[in-house]
């Protein structure tokens, strides 16, 4: 292996890039990084520096020093709009093509826009750009109005909650996470939010934009509602970035199908957001858009790569989201076959912990403010004694 | 070997003290603290691999 290229330098791209790094290989690296700054942390953008807690150094993975010793020729700004797998090429969109004898695709996600609605004054966040244009518009603004009552449109009702927005959550599920979450702990969720004043308009979806002099000025929901707003972030979830890899001869399917190795193709893996493989543990394939995942798939795969893996890539899923001063976490299968039941605490109670038992065997466990519960619950999943 | 965290940015993961609970220790609310700064020689191979497994970078480690 005397050349690797990897395509996107975020979480997953620079978890690969050290990890191959830390295995003592000394081969010629190159990252293609469609954004123009060092790589930084996503979760903090919906909480801590939405919020202006944090400044945007706060954010950064990797320091200067840490980026230097990967010894890497990084390409900044540059996106990969095409790959020949046949010769082993990719081409940029500045038209340079970068030979590898290993391809590791990280290229994540993007938001999703419901069409007809990109409009000023209608938020994303994927970017740190994003971010600062969100907060730049809620400094401008008392109200907010989040399309989508998903993780990352709860969080920024919260956060903007806290400044002191009024904030209105349109949500076409009629318990909003009702499908992400247990419905204990969707309910509890929603419950804080309206405890602490957010409008949760929840089984009613988006019908159209309404528009003042070229910009938003409200929204009409699909039973005739309007909401008016001058600033609104839409948060319906994110799409696999795939459009680059038509005609690649890649298998695109929500991600880049995997087999169980994160392999895509010969020479070929995937890691992060974009990656969907073949999990043996959960018996089926995955996409997993949770921060622990970029880092612990990009340090796999750079072993893989470099032929050091002999097992497949079995992680237990994990993710946590932030709410009003609540951490809920989550460790174990997403989509558990079998009901959850309260281990400790109930409903009510300032900390509880679920499990999703099989048979007595643990699938997962969602903890409400109980860090330490799941400890112990991803040693069980894990098999470490504890 | 110099271990460094910022207990600010720590996301209660656990992640740390799965792979090094010789160095990490987790307070009540899941927040990491340190059992020690600088780990014994037998111990720092996985406290590397733990600053690597924190999904929120919250630790550095100097080496001497």
């Amino acid at each position: 292996m005397e050349s690797v290229v990897i395509v996107g330098f975020g979480a997953a791209g620079l978890a690969c890039a050290e990890a191959l790094r830390q295995a003592g290989w000394a081969g010629r690296l190159t990252i293609l990084s469609a954004e123009t700054e060092p790589p930084y942390d996503r979760p903090p953008l919906s909480k801590q520096y939405l919020s202006g807690e944090w400044d945007a150094r706060k954010l950064l993975l990797a320091g200067e020093k840490r980026i230097d010793a990967l010894g890497a020729d990084i390409r900044w700004g540059r996106s990969a709009v095409a790959v020949d797998t046949a010769a082993r090429v990719v081409v940029d969109d500045a038209g340079e093509t970068h030979p590898y004898d290993g391809l590791v695709i990280a290229v994540g996600v993007q938001p999703v826009r419901i069409p007809g609605t990109d409009v000023p004054g209608m938020h994303v966040l994927r970017t740190r750009e994003d971010a600062d244009g969100l907060r730049e518009a809620l400094a401008a603004d008392d109200g907010l109005l989040v399309v989508g009552g998903g993780f990352l449109g709860l969080e920024v009702a919260a956060g903007a909650r806290e400044l002191g927005k009024d904030v209105t959550v349109v949500e076409p599920l009629p318990l909003p996470l009702g499908t992400k979450l247990p419905e204990q702990v969707a309910r509890r969720l929603v419950a804080l939010h309206r405890a602490h004043g957010v409008e949760v308009l929840a089984g009613v979806g988006l019908s159209s934009v309404a528009l003042d002099d070229g910009r938003l000025s409200g929204v009409v929901l699909d039973d005739g509602r309007e909401v008016p707003a001058r600033t609104a972030l839409m948060a319906v979830g994110a799409r696999p970035r795939l459009a680059w890899l038509d005609g690649s001869g890649l298998v695109v399917e929500d991600g880049i199908v995997c087999d169980d190795h994160c392999r895509a193709a010969s020479r070929v893996w995937a890691a992060g957001d974009v990656a969907r493989w073949q999990h043996r543990g959960l018996g089926r394939s995955i996409r997993l858009e949770h921060r622990m995942n970029a880092t612990e798939q990009g340090r796999y795969v750079a072993r893989d790569v470099l032929g050091l893996e002999d097992g497949p890539f079995v992680p237990t899923p994990f993710f946590w989201t932030d709410h009003f001063g609540v951490r809920v976490q989550s460790a174990g299968d997403p989509e558990p076959p079998v009901a959850a039941a309260f281990a400790e605490g109930d409903e009510g109670a300032d900390s509880f912990l679920l499990e999703y038992r099989d048979d007595g065997r643990l699938l997962a466990g969602i903890g409400w403010n109980a860090p330490r519960s799941l400890v112990a619950v991803r040693r069980e999943l894990s098999g470490v004694p504890a | 070997m110099r271990v460094r965290i910022d207990p600010d940015k720590c996301i209660a993961s656990g992640a740390c003290v799965l792979a090094q609970p010789k160095v990490f220790a987790q307070d009540e609310d899941g927040i990491v603290w340190l059992l020690k700064d600088v780990p014994d020689a037998d111990e720092e191979a996985a406290t590397v691999e733990a600053m690597h497994a924190c999904p929120a970078m919250v630790i550095e480690i100097d080496e001497a």
